[in-house]
């Protein structure tokens, strides 16, 4: 089943910079799937379309077969409650004047979700390896591993069908790094994700399908496994080189 | 795999620092003597402040605390009722230029490109006018002199700066992460504000409050002093300063106390935003 | 031989928190050395204490012997000269290494000219233009007048880099330390900066030590690492060895977790 369907979807800021020249993909349900690019790649724009924070240009990006449109109130509301998002920087993804009760149940409380509150935030809170008592502090009082986890939190909360994911690791040391793909990836059991990175070690763990984009193109897109082992794209196969790997 | 292997140095220490400051007791006790005094007046006063209970200018003595004025009424049952003034002015003042500028400022940051320019640009033209002359274009303005036409006055002249700064902050705050997660999140603009901007900009807003307000009681000082504020028997700590500019050499303390009270209050407000600030940050509170 | 650097029994501290405790290690002249930490491991403050540029509140003990001279408790004014002739500084953030009000040119003339100063030679204005432009080819960067004439923000972040780089090897120092100096670029250009780094260093014959959270990116250009976790060695040696065998239990969950992205890719997870 599709979930996201984006079709010849272009973008751009005035004529001159065109970010996005009609990119197409879809995200079925279950089915993780990475968007890979580096700056200027447009990645971060498709997300934000996605996100339903600016209109593209041109093309349509449907959801559960209707069009997302960010001034359709009714719609939007079912969208929110369908899709979260995670971003890249956990000190500012955070607000540091909330207590983290407050922090993960503002989906709750803004999509006006029935049912008991607390008992929905301390699931989120164990299912991402967090303490209980973690609902009455502030998001400094922990370290950017564990602010992450907030995040993801507060993105699971109102148990989404599809989780965005922006750089979401990008920012933290390796050996927390790995522990939050590994959280990513017991999520993606029950939830689709599509993971924004420029990082295709940790796409390569976590996404069955990837997107590769270059200036506003996909250049390749497919089952993950196949086109790391075959790139056909000359700029897969730069990338792929790219990556710096541990000595054998 | 657990999270509390995350821990860093930098983390869940739930040990507080002793939120009391001196800061805080010094501006709480400057505060508290003016506040205690204007309240009293609502009350009891040691003498009636209109008629005359002593000689005139009479020295500071055991039945008149700091001297009588020259009618020969009691110098520091006016000082107390310049207390109520002042905090009235200064509370009345802040409260209209509060309402008045955070509306325009969070206004002008939501705003398209276009609107936000404009708005910018008229703020910070009625900016260049001093405070006291834009206040007394308005009292100027008004039929007649009152204690609330002076408040009006200032909480107008008041509204500019704070609308500009609030227009800053907001768009300081609007740019975090934490915002698009919110939106996100399924937050409408106006829970946006309500939940994130305005605590986020509340901290540096109410220092400049207090800022504000210890500008507004120099403010309405200065008009009484020139005749513009509250009328008589309005014992603005202004008109009394004015009263006694003739008898300056004669009964310094006729001066010198108004003078006092103006500074102690202007500072205590001062030091006690200062300290609430401290205790209201949820960042500063942790010992790391 | 004495080493180009030894530390000895660093200590930094500030109030009465320890960021790095009894730190040792050395360089030869030619050696190039990875320092790895994560957030909090204290191996930027490594590198500062080594160019005596910590700050007022941080308070170091120990010794830093960097090309026969004392680091530690030396004033700043002798350890200028000590800067750019013995050692030089690559940082992670190219654009806020560059002042953005003055052209890439100038910038690197800068280094450059003291350079040419401290070896008695009295170059004219021309002449330096030209060793500007020599540094810019050098480092790879395309049309290189063109790139002298610009401002930073003209220019990618990977040529900021690059120009950067120009500008630490403008002093010819024996020592380059370079400061996770590709943690804010794209891969591809994470690649190319390092290829570039490798080559010229060899060519150049300096030492290098190379700062970095990243293990794969440190294994690429250096021969020899020690591992820091919150102020402390944990394990050292040389890049194969720590890599293929580590023994202390951080280190192994470092490998471990760079070696599952690597299989990831591979496919053999």
């Amino acid at each position: 089943m599709t979930l996201l369907d984006v079709r010849d979807v272009t973008f751009g800021y005035g004529r001159q910079r065109q970010v996005l020249h009609g990119v197409s993909f879809a995200v079925k349900k279950g089915v993780s799937v990475g968007l890979v690019g580096e700056s200027g790649s447009g990645k971060t724009t498709i997300l934000r379309l996605l996100l339903g924070l600016t209109k593209p240009a041109g093309g349509t990006i449907n959801f559960g077969g209707s069009a997302l449109d960010p001034s359709d109130r009714g719609f939007m509301r079912d969208y929110r409650r369908s899709v979260q998002a995670v971003f890249q920087d956990p000190y500012s993804s955070l607000d540091p004047r909330q207590k983290v009760r407050d922090i993960i149940s503002e989906p709750l409380q803004s999509l006006r979700i029935p049912g008991a509150h607390g008992d929905a935030v301390a699931a989120a809170l164990d299912a991402v390896g967090l303490p209980a008592d973690a609902i009455n502090r502030y998001p400094h009082e922990f370290s950017g591993g564990q602010r992450q986890r907030i995040a993801i939190a507060r993105a699971i909360v109102a148990r989404p069908q599809l989780v965005l994911a922006d750089e979401a690791v990008s920012a933290l040391d390796l050996s927390t790094r790995i522990r939050i793909v590994d959280l990513f990836k017991r999520l993606s059991e029950n939830m689709t994700l599509v993971f924004v990175s420029h990082d295709l070690g940790v796409v390569a763990s976590l996404c069955e399908e990837i997107i590769i984009l270059e200036r506003g193109h996909i250049v390749e897109s497919g089952k993950t496994r196949a086109i790391l082992d075959a790139p056909q794209h000359p700029y897969t196969q730069k990338l792929l080189k790219s990556v710096p790997r541990m000595p054998r | 795999m657990s999270a509390a292997e995350e821990l860093t140095p930098a983390t869940v220490s739930s040990e507080r620092k002793s939120r009391w400051s001196p800061t805080l007791t010094i501006g709480l006790i400057l505060v508290g003597i003016h506040v205690v005094l204007a309240l009293l007046t609502l009350f009891w006063t040691p003498y009636d402040p209109a008629s005359m209970t002593g000689g005139r200018l009479e020295p500071p003595s055991f039945a008149h605390w700091v001297g009588t004025d020259r009618l020969g009424r009691d110098f520091f049952t006016q000082i107390m009722i310049g207390s109520r003034i002042a905090l009235i002015v200064g509370a009345g003042a802040v409260a209209i230029g509060a309402a008045i500028g955070v509306t325009i400022g969070l206004l002008a940051a939501f705003a398209t490109r276009l609107l936000d320019d404009a708005l910018a640009a008229t703020l910070d033209i009625l900016i260049a006018f001093p405070t006291l002359l834009l206040a007394m274009l308005v009292v100027a303005a008004s039929d007649s002199a009152s204690l609330w036409t002076a408040i009006l006055a200032l909480g107008i002249a008041m509204s500019a700066i704070v609308a500009r700064l609030t227009r800053i902050l907001a768009k300081r705050v609007l740019q975090n992460d934490y915002i698009t997660a919110s939106r996100t999140s399924g937050t409408s603009w106006p829970g946006v504000v309500v939940r994130h901007v305005l605590p986020n900009i509340w901290p540096t807003l109410s220092v400049n409050f207090a800022l504000q307000f210890g500008i507004a009681v120099i403010a309405e000082a200065s008009l009484s002093y020139l005749g513009l504020g509250a009328p008589p028997p309005n014992a603005s700590w202004g008109r009394l300063l004015q009263e006694a500019q003739g008898t300056v050499y004669t009964a310094p303390i006729g001066a010198i106390a108004p003078g006092i009270a103006l500074v102690t209050l202007v500072i205590g407000i001062n030091l006690l935003a200062d300290g609430l600030r401290d205790i209201g940050d949820p960042t500063r509170r942790v010992s790391r | 031989m004495t080493p180009l650097l030894s530390v000895d029994g660093l200590t930094l501290k500030t109030g009465d928190k320890t960021l790095v405790s009894d730190l040792s290690f050395s360089l030869g002249a030619g050696e190039r050395m990875g320092l790895i930490g994560e957030s909090g491991s204290g191996k930027s403050l490594t590198a500062m204490a080594v160019t005596g540029l910590l700050p007022k509140s941080i308070v170091p003990a120990g010794s830093i012997l960097l090309d026969g001279r004392q680091v530690v408790g030396t004033p700043e004014r002798t350890l200028n000269g000590l800067r750019g002739s013995s050692v030089a500084v690559v940082f992670q953030e190219p654009l806020t290494a560059l002042d953005p009000l003055m052209k890439i040119g100038r910038q690197v003339a800068g280094p450059l000219a003291r350079r040419l100063a401290r070896e008695g030679k009295s170059p004219s204005r021309r002449e330096v233009e030209r060793e500007v432009l020599q540094f810019l080819d050098h480092v790879a960067l395309p049309q290189p007048e063109r790139i002298a004439n610009s401002y930073p923000h003209e220019i990618s972040g990977g040529q900021r880099q690059r120009v950067a780089i120009a500008m630490a090897l403008a002093c010819k120092p024996k020592l380059l330390i370079a400061d996770e100096p590709t943690t804010a670029l794209d891969v591809t250009t994470q690649a190319e900066i390092l290829k570039l780094l490798d080559s010229l260093v060899r060519e150049l014959g300096m030492a290098l030590l190379f700062i970095s959270h990243d293990l794969p990116v440190v294994a690429t250009v250096v021969d020899r690492v020690t591992v820091l976790r919150n102020g402390r060695a944990v394990e050292e040696g040389p890049v194969k060895s720590v890599f293929d065998q580590p023994r202390d239990d951080y280190t192994k969950t470092l490998v471990e977790a760079a070696r599952s992205f690597d299989n990831a890719l591979e496919g053999t997870a």
